[in-house]
């Protein structure tokens, strides 16, 4: 790992509970601005997990507990005094099933910069365009924006889906098997989406698909049994892994 | 694959026809075994349609001991007069007053009841914490099992000298106290109802919007809510349906004066007390007996209006795909 | 800064608006428990062993209130004789052999609106069709068939989620050993929903106890020297007891502890039924094997 000062997130000894089951153990990891991180790893080995605990999003299930830290920009997400709204204002997620509002595709995209105080139709209108083209959804639907967003192909809904968390301006985008439920060309659209998407945010992406881990990330981070395995450069923990259980997984001896 | 088994079925029988001669029984279980299968179906059909045939007869045993009035008096006399005189001589039937009795008790208690079984319902939603909410779910929902006695009860012992000393009035038993009754009746009804519907809201829903950095509150006005609408009108039109055919609540607390009520410490005599109250002492077959039977007939239409406006609610519900909230 | 500014009115307007649902909840919880512990305070001191097993004395100013237990114990079974054959049969046609459609729709409208139907209008039409066209006068049989008519929906509701909840997996494997469906059915389905099929008829029993309007002109009597003897005798039944005593009688003041009492019984004979069905309930939800 290089620490050349441009980490946007850095976990320490990270434990996490579900009632009495221990599902992440001493989980610490630094994740660079401007870069896709993937996380591989068997299922039930708390990469999904380890995902929604950096947008505070797993408190919302009961009898969970959370022990260590999350630093964002230096703060600990879970230091008392942090208020979970903000964190996920600024840590966007998409999730596995594309999870359109019943709305139009414009009242959607424009759901959080309403939430967080915009009202004036033209600027909202620009955050819409703007968020759009930027998921490369805008052409698709620049004519029927005022259409139930339901009407879209699973492919454009989990595009609008991005297009809603970035009309945030979120810093971090957190993507969870975002291209399970879709077919391999709304796939490839997808990926050629998260590639341009690093420009401006840092992408962290949770994926049961090496191949897709290869094509898409920069760093990839193997994940088992509820601990962190290896970390490295993508292209590297691919072509030489350092640990012999990375190595089996991506061999395909098991999983 | 079923296919495959049926062929193999229908080869199987002759086979049995042949061992006949021999083995009768066997032979006879195979091929009343699928026939069974006819006849028992045919029967869980007809108790299917049993509560429709249900409805039917009571529609029919309604109007049968009911229309006999309409010989004497003209349905808009029924419907439109002002005075309820069923044993004088000769006797008034309108049962204007009677509806309005019942309108007025119905559209207070639902002032009272909606704001709390809407408000209760999103407590146990939204607010309380899992074991809260896993506690006091069962509690309403067994409270909408009190007896409707117990109530009238309560109204007419406990509450009607309370409110007749407190505000000087001349009677207790009034449109409020018997709307204040009702609405605890509708309450459980409409709490437990709207909770479904806020639980049928799907979770994906809640964590979209929570993960774009939502408040609780505004996840709730600006998903859960809009997606549970159809169900919360549900239960409100089913809350009101209650009330308007709930009866000892209104036999005992609302007064049974039958007059067109001016203010809601008037005394009423709404639909169902004035079946209750007299028909205990009407002769058989009478002139009153059938304009009993005829207010039953105006009491189950309105509250099948109200089931089937909640049904087409419901339905509604279930068409999400055009919804632009 | 206006953005953490507008995010502490945005925590404000939460509290406020949460803290109006809490009011709501325990103003009902107030109103209702309320009621219920001033019933309980009033009545536990008429309850002894006289009172539960003694017939009334002294034109019902003393004495107990065995016999309209015990119609009421009546009354109840026989509604749900009546209503569990009928109720489950229709919830095994629902889950079982009904297909989507425009048939299954009506039933289901009927269902419903059956649900809805006025408890005093089941009243009339018992008194039509039971006491009047059957013959069979104000008597046990004519409430009881008329109370089954009513707790039908429930029974229905009950029964048809217990099946639903029944894996689709169990049939298929039973299907697929060439059992016909009628067995399936039989020795698979029902089996497995028998617990929830008997919460259905605990909710069922406890509906049918506490409802008056249904009895008053086909199966209740204010009072009767003796107990009944046959399904055409007329009952006696706590519901009816209430009213009469709190509305008829000549001593309304001086029976109040035996109208307190009385309702007592009623609450605690209906609400304990629905306890007891709602217990089975959760417990069955939790403990799924399946």
């Amino acid at each position: 790992m290089n620490h050349n000062g441009n980490t946007i997130i850095e976990v320490r000894d990270l434990d996490f509970f579900y009632g009495d089951f221990q599902a992440l153990s001493n989980i610490a990891m630094e994740i660079e601005r401007n870069r896709v991180t993937a996380l591989i790893g068997p299922s039930g080995c708390g990469k999904s997990t380890f995902l929604r605990l950096l947008n505070r999003m797993n408190e919302l299930i009961p009898g969970t507990r959370v022990k260590g830290q999350v630093l964002f920009d230096g703060v600990d997400l879970y230091a008392p005094g942090v208020d979970p709204v903000e964190v996920r204002r600024r840590v966007g997620m998409v999730f596995q099933k594309p999870n359109p509002f019943p709305k139009t595709i414009y009242n959607n995209v424009a759901y959080g910069p309403r939430l967080h105080g915009k009202k004036e139709r033209a600027e909202l209108d620009g955050v819409v365009e703007r968020s759009l083209k930027a998921s490369a959804l805008w052409d698709e639907v620049k004519d029927i924006l005022h259409q139930s967003a339901l009407g879209l192909s699973g492919g454009q809904q989990q595009r609008l889906c991005i297009a809603r968390a970035i009309a945030m301006s979120p810093e971090v985008l957190l993507m969870d098997e975002p291209t399970s439920a879709l077919d391999p060309i709304a796939t490839s659209r997808i990926e050629e989406l998260i590639k341009q998407l690093k420009e401006d945010y840092t992408v962290i992406i949770v994926t049961h698909n090496m191949q897709q881990a290869a094509r898409v990330s920069d760093e990839t981070a193997f994940f088992y049994l509820g601990r962190l395995v290896e970390m490295g450069p993508t292209e590297g923990l691919f072509t030489r892994p350092q640990k012999e259980q990375t190595e089996d997984y991506i061999t395909g001896r098991f999983g | 694959m079923l296919k495959l088994f049926q062929a193999q079925a229908v080869a199987k029988e002759p086979l049995g026809e042949l061992v006949r001669a021999d083995g009768q029984p066997q032979a006879q279980k195979r091929r009343t075994s699928s026939e069974r299968d006819k006849i028992v179906r045919r029967i869980f059909v007809a108790a299917g349609l049993f509560s429709l045939v249900i409805m039917g007869l009571i529609v029919l045993f309604l109007f049968k001991e009911g229309v006999g009035l309409f010989a004497t008096v003209s349905v808009s006399d029924f419907l439109f007069g002002q005075f309820w005189y069923p044993t004088y001589d000769p006797a008034d039937f309108g049962i204007l007053p009677l509806i309005l009795g019942s309108v007025a008790v119905t559209v207070v208690s639902s002032a009272i009841a909606v704001p709390l079984g809407v408000g209760t319902a999103l407590y146990l939603g939204e607010v309380a914490g899992h074991r809260t909410r896993e506690i006091l779910k069962p509690v309403v929902e067994l409270l909408a099992g009190l007896p409707s006695v117990v109530l009238g009860f309560v109204g007419m012992v406990v509450l009607a000298p309370l409110l007749q000393e407190w505000w000087d009035i001349p009677t207790g038993l009034n449109i409020f106290n018997a709307s204040l009754m009702l609405a605890l009746m509708a309450i459980p009804t409409i709490a437990s109802i709207s909770e479904d519907a806020l639980h049928a809201v799907p979770q994906e829903l809640v964590d979209a919007s929570l993960a774009l950095g939502a408040t609780r509150l505004e996840t709730l006005s600006r998903v859960v809510v809009p997606g549970a609408l159809s169900g919360i009108g549900t239960a409100v039109i089913l809350g009101m349906s209650r009330a308007m055919g709930e009866t000892m609540v209104v036999l005992m607390v609302a007064g049974g004066a039958a007059q067109i009520p001016g203010s809601i410490f008037d005394s009423v005599r709404p639909l169902p007390a004035t079946i209750a109250a007299e028909m205990g002492e009407t002769p058989f077959g009478s002139e009153h007996y059938h304009a009993l039977f005829a207010i039953g007939i105006v009491l189950f239409l309105l509250t099948l209006g109200f089931n089937l406006v909640a049904a087409w609610v419901s339905n509604r519900f279930h068409q999400k795909g055009a919804a632009t909230l | 800064m206006s953005g953490s500014n507008s995010m502490f009115l945005r925590r404000c307007r939460q509290q406020a608006a949460f803290w109006v649902f809490r009011l709501a909840m325990l103003a009902v919880l107030g109103a209702l428990g309320g009621v219920l512990l001033y019933i309980l305070i009033q009545g536990a001191g008429a309850i002894s062993w006289e009172f539960l097993t003694e017939p009334p004395r002294d034109s019902m100013t003393k004495g107990g209130i065995f016999p309209a237990i015990l119609g009421t114990i009546y009354l109840t079974l026989g509604a749900v004789a009546v209503a569990l054959p009928l109720g489950v049969a229709a919830a095994i046609y629902l889950s079982e052999y009904a297909a989507e459609g425009k048939v299954l729709r009506l039933v289901r409208l009927g269902i419903a609106n059956l649900a809805g139907v006025p408890s005093v209008v089941f009243g009339l039409f018992g008194l039509a069709l039971f006491v009047g066209y059957f013959k069979l006068g104000i008597s046990l049989a004519a409430g009881s068939l008329t109370l089954g008519v009513l707790i039908l929906p429930t029974v229905i509701g009950a029964a048809e989620e217990a099946l639903r909840q029944v894996p689709s997996t169990f049939r298929e494997a039973s299907l697929g050993l060439g059992a016909t469906r009628w067995q399936t059915i039989r020795k698979v389905v029902l089996p497995a929903a028998l617990p929830g099929i008997l919460t259905g008829s605990i909710l069922g029993l406890g509906r049918a106890a506490g409802e008056t309007a249904p009895i008053m002109f086909t199966a209740a009597t204010f009072y009767t020297l003796h107990l009944p003897k046959s399904p055409l005798d007329e009952v006696m039944a706590l519901p009816y007891h209430i009213y009469v005593l709190a509305t008829a009688g000549t001593h309304i003041e001086q029976t109040r502890h035996l109208q307190y009492g009385t309702v007592l019984v009623l609450i605690s004979l209906v609400l304990g039924l629905s306890l007891v069905a709602i217990i089975i309930r959760s417990r069955m939800r939790k403990h799924k094997k399946w």
